[in-house]
């Protein structure tokens, strides 16, 4: 078997995608002041609902926007602990963490009659866009992506544009450095970080959701497995901008990908150390070219208002 | 709008308790909730006190489809014969209160206590020594002096049993199954997590495949490593592992990664469709043809077997007859400890074959490797 090859880059995508989304809906969190470290839960929460509805409705369709919409009441839930009741920022997301693993391995077994997996179901199919996949080496690459890669990359010069190019996004910005600033110019913080926090949750949803309903098509109890720690590592890794972000989140991804290829061939390399490449990579990285990461300033800070 | 919230929080943490407490009757299949029979015998005919078998879960817990639920279906059986009282408990999701819920049973005045997997050895030796009046056993455990401190080597008198199974000499019969079946030449394996263990099924099957093909190419690939041990239940990483070897060119893929091993067989029915010729998965520990959705089933060639259940069942049964066995129990080929399925027929022309080799492990005339 090759190493390198284009079932290398699918796998690499499929590998990043979860990530990335989970690492947006943290970058839109915390540039808002929010620190989402329940980006794990609402993955798992988004990745449950998704088959289940799947499962009950047979659309793939249906199970995406059900996730998408549990992770935005999940946002909400964590606003309305941490924006409104001003609770400590990690101890409700901590929260929606452990609800998330024991409520979604609750249910398995009341919804699918046996513990521990749901059974398989619909996948959101890959597009077949004509012309693309008919190309020579990329097209198949083409061939196996569906919609919610296309929105994951897409995402990324939205993301950008909006936060860097548009109103809503300087004022998101600057309610998650001096929200007291902010505030005395007419932005409503409160209102500004909620929509962040929905947001937030939506696009960690979408991570669980591309995880169950692209890539495996079940769920299994516990599936994230720390997915969402990882995301938000790489929006650290990241420096909390869209473009380092992105660059994190394919090199995590992609590093996996190469890892497991290269266990196989038996490259003459230690694979423990195949394993530590890429978290060595990256600490060379942040040492060297990139810098300190600085976060934004009013960061986990409950705002009250005057 | 504060106070209110907070009276709204308070309720919200009543309900997500009560809704925990229901999954917990659930996810032990209402075995947990067996009326306390105990109580009512006071009053009529003191009846013999029923023996208590504690089974603690693996980290997983029942519902993996593979080597808990195999363990669940030993107890269940021995529940259902020997009109046992059962008890179920599962550590948490990190596995740090293993040693608290072993300590619980055991001041209950649990008869036999029994740790679902080697990751509980530690525990068993160290609890078994502060409560020598009740057995315990472990699946998969080897435990003896260097375990834990003041851990000894087990003997016939110890209140321990090791529940070791061959796993080796079962995965060299899929394994020579594979190179039979294999068109390509080329066949993986998938653990979850490379630990010695793990690298006992590589090795059989390895040995199994080169018995039959000496040629053949071999892909092996782990998903984590200790002391990460996610690989056992991280289907989308197993998945992308094995389409990687269909890719490759592999045609027959073997899974020992627990849960992880769902991804397997999906990538089989995927490679299979885009190849256009039959791929296959071999499963683990349980008969996976039976667990598997209908439309994954024609792509599980077979399965290597490990009767974990056999094993439970039969320490509950030694138990429950007063002549409980310390010290290691080789659950092998010969006593049908471990062995294949098949479910689906698909190996069906090649059973003679698998059988002569089967009786020349037995007979010792071929030694299978345990190691890598």
């Amino acid at each position: 078997m090759r190493v390198f090859s284009i079932g290398l880059v699918i796998s690499g995508i499929h590998l990043s995608m979860p990530l990335l989304f989970a690492a947006y809906g943290g970058l839109v969190s915390e540039r808002s002041g929010v620190i989402n470290i329940a980006l794990e839960g609402m993955m798992l929460f988004g990745a449950f609902l998704g088959v289940a509805v799947t499962f009950w409705t047979g659309s793939p369709w249906l199970g995406l926007a059900a996730g998408v919409g549990l992770g935005i009441l999940l946002g909400a839930l964590h606003g309305l602990l941490s924006i409104t009741v001003r609770a400590d920022q990690i101890v409700s997301a901590t929260a929606i963490n452990l609800l998330a693993l024991g409520v979604t391995a609750a249910l398995i077994p009341t919804i699918w009659g046996q513990p521990g997996v749901s059974p398989t179901v619909a996948r959101i199919p890959p597009v077949v866009l004509p012309g693309l996949s008919d190309l020579p080496l990329v097209g198949e690459i083409f061939a196996e992506l569906s919609i919610l890669d296309y929105v994951g990359f897409l995402m990324v010069p939205v993301a950008f544009y909006v936060l860097y190019r548009t109103p809503l996004g300087l004022r998101l910005r600057a309610c998650g450095e001096v929200p007291e600033a902010a505030a005395s110019t007419g932005v409503d913080v409160i209102r500004t970080r909620y929509l962040a926090v929905l947001t937030s949750g939506a696009l960690a949803a979408l991570g669980g959701v591309y995880l169950s309903l692209v890539q495996v098509g079940l769920f299994q109890r516990g599936m994230t497995q720390g997915r969402g720690f990882i995301a938000l590592a790489a929006m650290i890794f990241g420096k909390w901008r869209p473009l380092p972000i992105l660059a994190a989140s394919l090199l995590l991804g992609f590093a996996d990908a190469f890892q497991f290829r290269a266990q196989a061939v038996g490259l003459p390399l230690p694979h423990d150390l195949l394993l530590a490449l890429p978290y060595l990579v990256a600490l060379v990285a942040l040492a060297t070219f990139i810098g300190r990461a600085t976060a934004p300033g009013a960061i986990g800070k409950p705002y009250v208002k005057d | 709008m504060i106070k209110w919230l907070r009276w709204i929080a308070v309720l919200a943490i009543v309900a997500m308790v009560a809704a925990a407490c229901n999954g917990d009757n659930g996810t032990g299949d209402g075995t947990t909730t067996a009326p306390p029979t105990t109580t009512e015998a006071g009053t009529t005919e003191p009846p013999p006190e029923p023996t208590t078998v504690g089974l603690v879960y693996d980290i997983g817990g029942r519902g993996d489809l593979s080597f808990n639920d195999s363990a669940a279906a030993g107890h269940d059986q021995a529940t259902q014969d020997f009109g046992i009282e059962p008890q179920e408990l599962e550590p948490n999701q990190g596995g740090t209160n293993r040693e608290e819920l072993m300590r619980l049973l055991a001041d209950q005045g649990t008869d036999l206590i029994i740790g679902v997997g080697f990751l509980f050895s530690e525990t068993v030796c160290k609890v078994a020594q502060d409560y020598p009046e009740v057995n315990f056993a472990d699946v998969d455990g080897f435990i003896d002096a260097t375990t834990c401190e003041g851990g000894s080597d087990l003997t016939e008198d110890s209140n321990i049993a090791s529940l070791l199974f061959a796993e080796h000499q079962g995965s060299f019969l899929v394994g020579a199954a594979a190179a039979m079946k294999s068109t390509t030449g080329h066949i993986g394996f998938i653990g979850g997590v490379e630990i010695g263990l793990i690298q006992k099924f590589e090795a059989g099957f390895a040995a199994g495949a080169r018995h039959v093909d000496p040629d053949i190419t071999i892909d092996v690939q782990y998903i984590s490593q200790p002391p990460d041990f996610s690989g056992f239940n991280d289907p989308a990483k197993g998945k992308e592992i094995a389409a990687g070897m269909y890719d490759g060119g592999a045609d027959v893929v073997y899974h020992a990664a627990g849960g992880s091993g769902a991804g397997l067989f999906e990538a089989a029915k995927e490679a299979s469709d885009a190849a256009g010729e039959q791929r296959w998965a071999i499963g683990v520990d349980s008969d996976q043809y039976q667990s598997a959705p209908p439309e994954l089933q024609p792509y599980i060639l077979t399965s290597m077997l490990k009767r974990v259940d056999v094993s439970v069942y039969e320490s509950i049964a030694a138990q429950v007859d007063g002549n409980f066995v310390g010290g290691y129990l080789i659950f092998d080929l010969a006593r049908d400890g471990v062995g294949y399925s098949t479910s689906g027929g698909f190996v069906d022309d090649i059973v003679p074959d698998l059988e002569e080799l089967k009786a020349a492990i037995i007979s010792g005339e071929i030694e299978v490797p345990d190691a890598v």
